[in-house]
């Protein structure tokens, strides 16, 4: 019989490591919290599905999801068909390709928290010229939830259409040429073109732009944070982050980690369904 | 027909195609064979009339078509891609040049069933595309473009992308499939010997001119011109100063000799034959044949022998080249007295 060598464990062990401590560790420790009562002197009380309940109970978690739901769905009906509207109208050679490049990149090199402050600050009826320009119209980020909406949507627009504009991008670069004479030879409209050449091929990196977009809107916090500081509207971040109790804290984080996990698989095998791309084997395309 | 009569296409100063005339016939193979950026692909262009020749006229059955959009003329191209759409099943992509054309339910039923048939594509009707090999995909473009029953068939080097196997079979089918449609048909090649097993007519093509025109037997044979003699031989063609001939006398008024790889010879055949003494610098054995190479001084020649042989990287081997099989070019490199065919 052979003999097991067991120092293949010492070729794994590092990423077990890893893995453990930067996932698996931290996420025991959140499910840990979540069914348990914390008490003043840190003392643990078992309590079972209680704080669970209690989240799923709470019309403000409910009220905070469905904001969350509105303004993913707002934000990927805005991004999805302008970044596509903007990567069919980029330049495909010359020196407008780079300066496009680099000006489209610039939003998304920007933190997160210095572009809620910019809009902040660009937004105030005081002093912001956004908000200066819009306050006749009643605009008031500060006491109006809807306008404090508006200022979110277009904060995230201008923030990461850009990141959808460059994948579309290279997804519409990446078609070969011969597909446009092809179908000019075939006397196809700008539409057809785009339906039939230009949307499936670039199924596959809108797929990721969806995706991306999703997780990272239904995620959002920084920027309303920064903005509003915790005011309307509340989503599920900025709700979490006023709860106090630490096990309703975790338990509102494990069904916010499992929504997002849920969506992300539902938009992935949805998309990916009937793609026209073969599976398993690879893309010759 | 079609004809072009001295088309000129510069782009950004650069000749892309340079006095081209040619008259193409229906129901025959017109091959296009040239190298790379001779201007095979930018003739075929200005054949669709995806581009404008800068000078020069299309005419197609007598009919001016120079401005002619490739949408009102009824051209069908295959590119050395596979270029279908994606999204689209077999079925649905055989029958979009029907339907762009508003044919009824019945006729696009039968003819999609028809050429289905004719490309062996039935099993695969309800597929995608990219689910299927390389030379299924090129079978449903071609489907694409013969179902489109059109005018002119251009065929950019359909082949070239496919595999020894499938090549073959295809390049067997083609002729075939094209036959009896009527339709002018141009094949893009950068291989010689595909030109001449397509048989019908070859136009040798080089920097963007037409160098020379006619039944592709023909022009291998009867190379008019040392650059078609070199785009037409595959192995390269040997070239031999003709003052290193020893021979000079033989060929009066020649710069330039020239003769195939198959016809340097390890054997001496005719007492007048040319002897030389060369270094072997490699050899590629394909198993039926060998190809060595061999130098001296300047020349650098490569010959074609059948079997295997082997000769050690250095060796001193004597060849020998029989005069008949000589091609003589002129210093402008026009060829001088095709008295016999240097087959």
């Amino acid at each position: 019989m052979k003999p097991v060598n067991q120092r293949a464990w010492f070729l794994v062990a590092p990423v077990l490591l890893l893995v453990a401590f930067t996932a698996i560790i931290p996420l025991m420790t959140v499910v840990n919290y979540s069914v348990q009562y914390v008490g003043m002197n840190t003392q643990f009380h078992w309590v079972g599905d209680l704080w669970f309940r209690e989240v799923l109970a709470s019309e403000k978690f409910w009220n905070a999801l469905w904001r969350n739901l509105v303004f993913s769905g707002i934000i990927l009906m805005i991004q999805i068909p302008l970044g596509v509207l903007i990567a069919l109208n980029m330049p495909r050679k010359g020196w407008g390709v780079p300066v496009c490049l680099v000006v489209m990149a610039l939003p998304l090199l920007i933190p997160w928290y210095v572009v809620g402050m910019i809009w902040q600050m660009f937004g105030r009826v005081d002093i912001g010229l956004f908000g200066v320009m819009l306050r006749d119209f009643g605009y008031n980020y500060e006491n109006d939830p809807i306008d404090a909406w508006f200022t979110l949507v277009l904060m995230d627009t201008w923030h990461w259409t850009s990141l959808v504009a460059l994948l579309a991008y290279a997804g519409l670069v990446s078609i070969p040429d011969a597909y446009y004479q092809a179908a000019r030879i075939d006397g196809a409209s700008r539409w057809q073109v785009f339906r039939h050449i230009q949307l499936p091929k670039m199924a596959r990196v809108l797929t990721i732009a969806v995706l991306l977009r999703f997780m990272d809107s239904f995620m959002i916090f920084t920027e309303p944070f920064a903005v509003i500081a915790g005011g309307d509207p509340v989503f599920l971040s900025t709700e979490l982050k006023q709860t106090v109790e630490l096990g309703q804290k975790a338990a509102m984080s494990l069904i916010y980690f499992l929504i997002i996990l849920l969506m992300s698989w539902v938009f992935y095998t949805v998309m990916t369904r009937d793609d026209g791309e073969p599976r398993q084997r690879g893309g010759a395309s | 027909m079609l004809e072009l009569k001295e088309v000129t296409r510069r782009v950004a100063g650069v000749d892309h195609l340079l006095d081209v005339s040619v008259r193409l016939e229906p129901g025959v193979m017109n091959v296009l064979l040239g190298q790379a950026r001779a201007g095979k692909t930018s003739l075929m262009r200005v054949m669709a009339g995806l581009d404008r020749p800068g000078s020069g006229s299309v005419w197609f059955n007598g009919e001016n078509v120079t401005g002619k959009p490739v949408a009102r003329r009824n051209v069908a191209m295959v590119y050395q891609q596979f270029i279908n759409y994606p999204g689209w099943t077999v079925r649905e992509n055989i029958a979009s040049p029907l339907k762009v054309r508003r044919a009824g339910k019945d006729e696009i039923a039968r003819e999609v069933d028809r050429v289905a048939e004719l490309l062996r594509l039935q099993p695969y009707l309800d597929r995608k595309p990219l689910e299927l090999s390389g030379g299924q995909q090129q079978r449903v473009a071609l489907a694409r473009a013969i179902v489109k029953k059109a005018s002119l068939v251009l065929l950019d080097e359909p082949l070239a992308n496919l595999d020894y196997k499938l090549r073959e079979e295809l390049r067997a089918e083609l002729p075939r499939l094209f036959k009896d449609s009527g339709a002018v048909v141009v094949y893009a090649t950068t291989e010689p010997s595909e030109a001449l097993l397509l048989g019908g007519r070859t136009a040798t093509m080089s920097e963007g001119r037409v160098t020379q025109f006619g039944p592709s037997g023909d022009v291998y044979r009867r190379p008019n011109a040392l650059i078609t003699a070199q785009t037409f031989s595959d192995p390269p063609l040997n070239t031999l100063p003709v003052e290193l001939s020893g021979q000079a006398d033989r060929y009066p008024g020649a710069r330039t000799l020239a003769f195939r790889a198959h016809h340097l010879r390890l054997q001496k055949r005719a007492p007048e034959a040319h002897t030389f003494n060369m270094e072997v610098v490699s050899t590629d054995i394909t198993g039926s044949e060998t190809f060595v190479h061999m130098k001296q001084g300047d020349l650098r020649w490569v010959m074609l022998t059948h079997g295997v042989q082997v000769f050690a990287t250095g060796a001193p081997v004597t060849v020998y080249l029989e005069p008949a099989d000589v091609m003589q070019f002129a210093a402008n490199g026009a060829a001088l007295t095709p008295a016999r065919e240097a087959a």
